[in-house]
């Protein structure tokens, strides 16, 4: 039984504030969709989604389950429960403005609902409904999007076209309440401009317990979980 | 690759000892060289267009326009809407890494349990020189670490390696426009990002 269903239109934006202890879907509508996604903790939108903390105390490149996204301040903001995919992108952020601009001018005017427009032009439209401004911007997770990372000396990157096809999902548990803030903008790697919808469903599901995949993935899993329970001792 | 300037004619000259820090001015067409004095010493560091301090490095808008993770000489260092704030001019390193981020008390716990809670960490050092720029926690963004090796792997897995650097190993940026630069000397105890020892680098700057 779901609490909520919405689907986001193609490089749309869209925020959702989720509460503890529910599970949002994203499933890709589209083949080669992308959703860039923002953390905030909704008691205090201070304490942001941290990657290069997640990666490391998970020992991770990507965001795969059943890691734990963390805060800066160390608390787990969501696990990331289920997945489709074993790999979604996040060192190369969302994209710009000039990335759009390359396939050509689009406007309003001229495109109607159709216009090309950023990840960033999104998400800071979604920022300032929420008296967020761009200081607020973090490094996101690419939902649905593969960038590989070459065993050179520079560590190339390469884009994996189409990583994810039509019904690709991920699953979100929020650990406390969030603000998710997300694009469907292309990635900005992306040769093509061809942008998908993605689905979104929340439902209530069971808090963690010891048992749980995130809990017993790692110890820091477990101590940035514990820490969630932790911010209103 | 080196760089011809000198220390005896740098206008900056100062060395910020293990798990201090530093702020400061880098005026357009400056140059700026962290020294490993001692050699495997992380100085994580953040650049900020001095007259927008939303306008901050991006570690992630930085590796995706150069199509490499690790940053070396060359590397345009870029800020969160896409613009150059510095670009690595010289590097007697190799490489350095930019997705490690920094530690904190807080993720101190996450990685290594309670008894690190108070240990002292390079978030603390960012806040405090940071707040007399108008830097707070909504300004930290994601940094560099100069001097640290993150190999990555090609299935998604990420590790800390031994450091690549030695004593007297050096990067060195120019900016591109007037940056603040915001750097905390690594006093992270618990793993071998430091060598187990913090030490301290120099500064040396050129303007």
């Amino acid at each position: 039984m779901s609490l909520l269903e919405h689907e986001i239109a193609a490089a749309a934006a869209w925020t959702l504030p989720l509460a503890a202890g529910r599970e949002l879907r994203l499933t890709a509508q589209g083949d080669g969709a992308n959703c860039s996604v923002l953390l905030f903790a909704a008691r205090d939108r201070l304490d942001r989604l941290n990657i290069p903390d997640t990666l490391k105390a998970q020992m991770s490149a990507c965001i795969r389950p059943p890691m734990v996204l963390m805060s800066d301040r160390g608390t787990a903001l969501a696990s990331v429960t289920a997945s489709t995919l074993d790999w979604h992108d996040c060192l190369t952020g969302h994209s710009l403005d000039h990335h759009v601009a390359a396939f050509g001018t689009s406007t309003y005017a001229g495109d109607r609902n159709d216009w090309r427009r950023s990840a960033r032009h999104g998400l800071l439209a979604e920022l300032h409904k929420h008296g967020l401004q761009a200081v607020d911007l973090h490094a996101c997770v690419n939902f649905f999007s593969k960038v590989a990372v070459a065993q050179d000396e520079r560590g190339s990157l390469e884009f994996v076209p189409r990583h994810a096809v039509a019904g690709d999902w991920v699953s979100l548990r929020a650990e406390q309440d969030l603000l998710v803030i997300c694009s469907t903008a292309p990635h900005p790697m992306d040769p093509a401009w061809a942008p998908a919808p993605v689905r979104a469903v929340v439902t209530a599901v069971p808090p963690w317990d010891s048992d749980d995949p995130s809990v017993t993935f790692r110890a820091e899993s477990a101590r940035a979980l514990a820490a969630a329970r932790g911010v209103f001792a | 690759m080196a760089s011809p300037l000198r220390a005896e004619d740098a206008a900056l000259d100062l060395t910020v000892q293990a798990g201090d820090g530093f702020a400061g001015l880098i005026p357009a067409g400056g140059e700026f060289r962290i020294v490993d004095l001692c050699g495997n010493q992380a100085a994580d560091t953040l650049f900020y267009d001095a007259t927008d301090l939303a306008n901050r490095y991006s570690a992630t808008d930085s590796i995706r326009e150069q199509g490499a993770v690790y940053l070396t000489a060359g590397s345009r260092l870029l800020s969160q809407r896409g613009e150059e704030l510095v670009t690595i001019s010289a590097d007697t390193c190799g490489r350095h890494d930019t997705l490690g981020g920094a530690c904190a008390q807080e993720s101190n716990v996450v990685r290594y349990g309670t008894h690190t809670r108070h240990q002292h960490a390079c978030r603390e050092t960012f806040l405090r020189y940071g707040a007399a720029h108008g830097i707070g926690p909504r300004e930290l963004g994601h940094n560099i670490n100069f001097f640290m090796n993150v190999p990555l792997t090609a299935a998604g897995g990420l590790t800390f390696a031994d450091g690549v650097s030695a004593p007297g190993k050096y990067v060195q940026v120019r900016a591109a426009r007037d940056v603040l630069v915001l750097i905390s000397n690594c006093p992270q105890l618990n793993n071998p990002c430091n060598g187990w020892d913090p030490t301290p680098i120099r500064l040396l700057g050129w303007w």
